[in-house]
């Protein structure tokens, strides 16, 4: 007998409020905070209504301060809470840097597990929304590099409800990216209540023999779009969105280039020391008897992401990502 | 709230409350003082109006306090330094910025970040209170050089919730350099009112921790403003240290065009609060003396509108960006990453 699970239409932020709201009904020790998160609903309403539901103590307005807020986030994890701390814009994530890097990525370890900080920091992040300079950064791979933390980006409604909940109730810390292009991009079917999607697993978006294209966040679309084009031009990609981005989901990007042979992987950050780069190495280590051309990546450049009116120009696009598909099977 | 008394000059209905200063205020000062304040605030009304012609991108008015801007800009002298937030236009226009480049700002242009030759404008600080610093340490550099010339930054109350609020003024104070802190307490953060923000009744009284002088002024009375930002400037020159000022004002608006002040306040606070406004306050003050010349400022809202709409114009006839000043200003030499970046952007345009 199947049972028929009520769903809403939702964008991916209304799915990250839905999420939010889901967790803070089903268990006590949930607490939302961050700046502009309570009477304000957000800047960009992730967090709206919540306060009024689940009142001041449970979803707080925090004074401005990143290290501040994340610190104390620290604090409350270590001992009984579940924290989702929400970062404006991940462009202001810095002041936060020591905090996550020194003590919420290693407490664990520094204490041999007796203490541990099961908490969420939610960042949206990237550019291409024609945001003031500043507000579009991509730097997950600060916090990919980060013993400790696990990284993880959704790039549709229904991932980011499943991969929010499971962030939780995760053990450890999470930093949560969502992609601000995608915010309101489209709205998709999400189940009402509680499920989760496992972090650490990546989802196969397209079925193809040729080439895979692996992609995460925003990056996900523009590699969808290009894959399009190939087909119609008789080349079929095995499109990856990778979902969390530490760890990575080793089993199904080596299953998928071991059967292409091929690899085109689409990064919006900056392209040294950027997650493309692990990708690489993973492919490296895993599938080098199998490749049939040197992987082709698709990248930001090396500069600051640019003022908006440049950042048409910084960003992957699906022509990019075309003509490294072709590329790659040319070869 | 005792100990920090809100300094004001000239009170709501325009009258002179300190007669210690009537004769300070010149009509040449006050007119020069009424001309910025037109200036400005028909420049952030045009930006706005821009912003919502989709001319310009997110724009962060600042309507309510041109008095703190204008009033304290006015007191630098040309070779000062002046650091800036993203809401501090009014007074960087003030100091002698390009209307161009400050709307090129807002258009998504780094030529905004560029200061007219001559001037000591930094680039507008976008996350909050990391200026402060950098205000320090400028100022540090003029002493060393043995300069007499000061620094002015400005922040918001919000911002006195950084660590770099603290690791500023202590610096500041620990080399005593000549600097003031100029904060314009609107009193929101975003959609967080002040007293969410902090426990102390003042921002003032912050600057006993540092052992500096902490002063509040009425941050709509723009002849206080002017005054206490110039005594806090000798005291810099004549190596006093730092002083911490804190202009009590109001933003009527939103935080930015992206942002709903509706879902956190009630607006009418702000319609309220307009009986008070900077601009109303000096124009009662000019009816009162007899100085208020109906043809003479007439003229001067003129003038006004044209500079304002020849900026727009040029503005809007500037070159567009060149993709290759992405690649080209990240270092003095690009390295070879850079290079081959912008070797295969430009012949992947030139394929296309």
């Amino acid at each position: 007998m199947t049972t028929t699970v009520k769903t809403n239409t939702l964008t991916l932020v209304q799915a990250v409020t839905d999420a939010l709201r889901t967790m803070l009904r089903e268990r006590e020790d949930v607490l939302v905070l961050g700046e502009d998160v309570g009477k304000n609903g957000g800047v960009f309403r992730a967090t709206d209504g919540l306060q009024a539901e689940f009142g001041e103590d449970r979803v707080i307005d925090t004074p401005l301060s990143e290290a501040g807020f994340t610190g104390a986030a620290i604090g409350m994890a270590v001992n009984g809470f579940r924290p989702v701390v929400e970062i404006q814009f991940l462009g202001f994530i810095y002041p936060a840097y020591e905090q996550i890097m020194t003590h919420a990525a290693r407490i664990r370890s520094r204490t041999l597990g007796h203490f541990t900080v099961p908490m969420v920091i939610r960042a949206p992040y990237g550019a291409g929304v024609r945001a003031p300079e500043i507000h579009s950064d991509s730097t997950e791979a600060l916090f990919t590099h980060m013993p400790g933390m696990k990284v993880v980006c959704p790039s549709t409604p229904y991932d980011a409800k499943g991969l929010l909940i499971a962030a939780i109730e995760d053990p450890d810390p999470v930093l949560f990216l969502e992609p601000m292009r995608c915010y309101r991009a489209f709205r998709e079917e999400v189940p009402e209540g509680k499920y989760t999607i496992e972090i650490g697993k990546g989802k196969r978006v397209r079925e193809g023999e040729d080439v895979t294209v692996i992609a995460w966040g925003a990056m996900v679309p523009v590699a969808m779009k290009a894959a399009e084009e190939a087909a119609k031009k008789g080349i079929n990609a095995d499109v990856i969105d990778l979902r969390t981005l530490y760890p990575l989901d080793r089993e199904l990007i080596v299953e998928s280039v071991q059967k292409t042979g091929r690899t085109v992987i689409v990064q919006e950050a900056h392209a040294t020391g950027g997650v493309a780069n692990d990708l690489i190495a993973l492919i490296n280590d895993e599938c080098f008897l199998y490749q049939k051309a040197p992987v082709e990546r698709v990248t930001g450049f090396d500069v600051p992401v640019p003022f908006f009116s440049l950042e048409d120009h910084y960003l992957p696009t699906p022509e990019r990502v075309l003509y490294a598909i072709e590329k790659a099977v040319a070869f | 709230m005792e100990q920090f008394p809100i300094i004001q000059i000239i009170d709501e209905e325009g009258n002179v409350v300190l007669p210690e200063y009537r004769e300070k205020l010149t009509k040449e000062l006050v007119m020069t003082m009424y001309y910025h304040l037109i200036r400005t605030r028909t420049f952030d009304r045009k930006c706005v109006s821009l912003q919502r012609q989709g001319r310009i991108g997110t724009y962060a008015p600042y309507e309510g306090q041109e008095a703190s801007q204008v009033g304290s800009a006015l007191a630098l002298e040309n070779d000062d330094w002046l650091f800036p937030t993203y809401r501090d236009h009014g007074a960087t226009m003030t100091f002698g910025h390009s209307l161009v480049r400050i709307l090129l700002y807002w258009k998504g242009r780094n030529e905004g970040c560029v200061p007219p030759d001559g001037k000591k404008i930094f680039p507008p600080s976008v996350p909050i209170a990391t200026q402060l610093p950098h205000a320090a340490g400028a100022a540090y550099a003029e002493k060393r050089k043995g300069t007499k010339n000061a620094v002015i930054v400005y922040f918001g109350d919000g911002a006195t919730s950084e660590g770099d609020f603290h690791e500023g003024l202590n610096i500041a104070s620990v080399f005593h350099v000549p600097a003031v802190f100029f904060n314009q307490n609107n009193q929101y953060a975003i959609s967080v009112p002040i007293t969410r923000q902090m426990k102390t009744k003042t921002i003032a009284q912050k600057a006993l921790a540092y052992d500096i002088p902490g002063i509040r002024v009425d941050g709509n009375d723009i002849f206080a403003v002017y005054f206490e930002t110039k005594k806090a400037l000798d005291r810099a020159r004549n190596g006093e240290g730092p002083t911490l000022i804190e202009a009590v004002t109001w933003r009527y608006g939103a935080h930015t065009t992206a942002d709903d002040p509706t879902k956190y306040r009630d607006q009418e606070e702000s319609k309220r609060r307009r009986e008070r406004d900077p601009i109303v306050r000096v124009e009662r003050f000019l009816k009162q003396i007899g100085w208020w010349d109906e043809q003479q400022i007439k003229e001067m809202q003129e003038k006004v509108q044209a500079e304002i709409e020849q900026a727009v114009a040029e503005m809007e006839q500037f070159p567009e960006a060149n993709p290759a000043d992405m690649f080209d200003f990240v270092f003095a030499t690009p390295t070879w990453t850079i290079e081959q970046q912008k070797q295969m952007y430009t012949s992947w345009r030139e394929r296309a």
